[in-house]
């Protein structure tokens, strides 16, 4: 090879060093002018009328007060359903069930589950929860869609954190006779704690988020009255700004995009907590 | 020794919720399809070329709602894999620990972003810029939502790339410039191939992201069921049509209450297949690894 060559190769890696870095820059210079772009939009509609007001079909009294109540409602509805089943399951995959068929079983199921699209969630739920066990459009019938839909998060995130934890602390806890499940409550789940919480926060931003499984449910009616009972109407804040969205009037785009600034806010805040609980929890427990 | 036997019956039984849930889903799915293949032949569906249940003059031709998902997918695909890759590469190979550490959880940020928020951007954002070159782009478009799914898609692809980039041990990468080959022939020529499975693993997942991908599409793309390829015009994909007619006032047992689960299977097939096939990739290589 001449030295011609290896000045073109060398050439050839500095210009995709660039390429590789604008790629990246790029990525984040995207998401840097939506959250201008939104802020820019957005921000002078964020009052104390936006937060308290009922909704009107006047763009300018119009507020977020029943959806953002209902983002509340779902939040806790879900976090009460889905994270004791999920996390039951996690550790019977990873503490009893390892090596039979059936837990096999279950694992190519949920590998598959996680990858149904969410609107396929909601004709389940559309079937099941709201017809057959006349739940009707109720908070309860979207926290059990949702539910169902994160399971399959909590479920592949507890079992990495129990994963994590070393034989030896099992180990410790048999030998002082403890029976299996006195191991796992005493000594398992409390160094998988911050690993397990980490994963249910993620999962619940990704449960707030969701729209497409409400819709289908038919939360996306005309709502007056704040939720008060799980079995009351809701609406959430993501159906709230795809309702305003549709509509032509330039002051629904201005509350939408408003809408969207509290929605972000409250995705950025769980994930914020969620990476803040990683890394503390990494750089703490060694074992 | 009897309150153990109960708990491990307790978490058996949580585990089980997912087979409820699959069974669920194929018994909804599959029953509400059924009747509706009683009064519309699966030819037809499979066939014709329009799609119009709402209207008088119906057709049920799921090509034209098929012909919007398959589109907006390859448009987000098209932006996503060469992106996503590029990235992953930069990061596992290039970029120093200092940028690497602030770049990556910028980029995750990305992930987390809800899907409708994308659809504004798509609508308000992407639609009006392009508008700007491609002036006889419509308000609603397959272009801009698909370009936007892929923005969403750039962290699964470079994610998943980038464990497959890790996984691959550092004797290999020594042996390449031991030969005397620059860091660009041993991510080609070396990096790639050995991660390929890793690679195509996170393209197929992400097609069937794509797919199953709604709020983008319902909120940009339009809700006219078009069958072409053109990414100028208003199209409609499966999972807009189902928004669409969940949003009207349809009444249940009706026949366009019943298209809703016929076009739900399509797309539940569609992703099925995809999933499975990735998670074969996964299981055959996982042996092989290196």
């Amino acid at each position: 090879m001449n030295n011609h060559q290896i000045t073109i190769n060398r050439w050839k890696d500095k210009i995709f060093y660039w390429y590789g870095l604008i790629c990246t820059v790029s990525g984040v210079l995207i998401l840097a002018v939506f959250l201008y772009s939104i802020i820019i939009e957005g921000w002078d509609r964020l009052n104390w009328q936006f937060f308290t007001s009922l909704p009107s079909r006047r763009p300018s009294s119009a507020g977020i007060l029943v959806p953002l109540l209902g983002t509340l409602w779902i939040m806790i509805l879900t976090t009460i359903i889905a994270v004791p089943i999920g996390i039951a399951a996690a550790i019977y995959l990873e503490e009893y069930g390892k090596k039979n068929k059936f837990a096999e079983f279950i694992e190519v199921n949920i590998a598959n589950l996680a990858g149904v699209p969410s609107i396929i969630y909601g004709l389940l739920a559309l079937e099941i929860f709201v017809r057959i066990m006349g739940l009707g459009r109720s908070l309860l019938s979207g926290a059990l869609t949702l539910s169902l839909l994160i399971l399959p998060i909590v479920i592949v995130s507890t079992r990495e954190a129990l994963k994590s934890v070393p034989k030896t602390i099992r180990e410790a806890s048999y030998a002082l006779g403890a029976t299996k499940w006195k191991t796992i409550w005493n000594a398992v789940l409390p160094s998988a704690a911050g690993g397990i919480l980490t994963g249910v926060i993620l999962a619940i931003s990704r449960a707030i988020g969701e729209t497409a499984p409400l819709v289908v449910i038919g939360a996306m009616l005309y709502i007056t009255t704040i939720p008060t009972h799980p079995l009351d109407d809701f609406s959430v804040l993501p159906i709230q700004i795809y309702n305003w969205l549709s509509r032509p009037q330039k002051g629904f785009i201005e509350n939408a995009t408003a809408a969207i600034i509290v929605l972000l806010a409250i995705t950025f805040i769980l994930n914020g907590i969620a990476i803040y609980l990683r890394n503390k929890w990494q750089s703490k427990v060694k074992w | 020794m009897l309150k153990e036997k109960i708990i491990e019956k307790l978490l058996q039984f949580s585990a089980a919720i997912s087979i409820f849930t699959t069974l669920g889903i194929l018994y909804v799915l599959i029953s509400e399809s059924i009747d509706f293949f009683k009064e519309v032949s699966i030819v037809e569906f499979l066939t014709e070329t329009q799609w119009t249940p709402l209207f008088s003059d119906k057709h049920y031709g799921i090509l034209a709602l098929l012909s919007g998902t398959l589109l907006t997918s390859f448009i987000a695909i098209i932006v996503a894999v060469p992106i996503g890759l590029s990235i992953a590469i930069f990061l596992n190979e290039y970029a120093n620990r200092k940028v690497r550490n602030v770049l990556k959880p910028i980029l995750e940020v990305l992930a987390a972003i809800p899907t409708v928020v994308y659809g504004y951007f798509a609508l308000m954002v992407v639609t009006p810029f392009l508008q700007n070159f491609i002036p006889n782009l419509s308000g609603f478009n397959a272009l801009s939502p698909g370009i936007v799914m892929g923005i969403m898609i750039i962290p699964m692809i470079s994610s998943l790339s980038e464990d497959a980039l890790y996984a691959i041990p550092y004797s290999l990468r020594e042996a390449s410039y031991g030969m005397g080959a620059t860091k660009l022939q041993t991510v080609f020529k070396v990096l790639i191939p050995s991660a390929s499975s890793g690679i195509i693993v996170s393209i197929i997942l992400a097609i069937s992201r794509a797919f199953g991908e709604t709020m983008i599409v319902a909120i940009a793309a339009g809700q006219q069921p078009n069958f072409t390829f053109n990414p100028l015009v208003p199209v409609e994909t499966i999972t807009t049509y189902i928004v669409q007619v969940s949003l009207g006032d349809v009444i249940q047992g009706s026949i366009e209450y019943k298209t809703i689960f016929a076009a739900g299977i399509t797309l539940f097939v569609m992703t099925f297949i995809l999933n499975n096939i990735s998670y074969y990739i996964r299981k055959k290589y996982q042996k092989y690894q290196l």
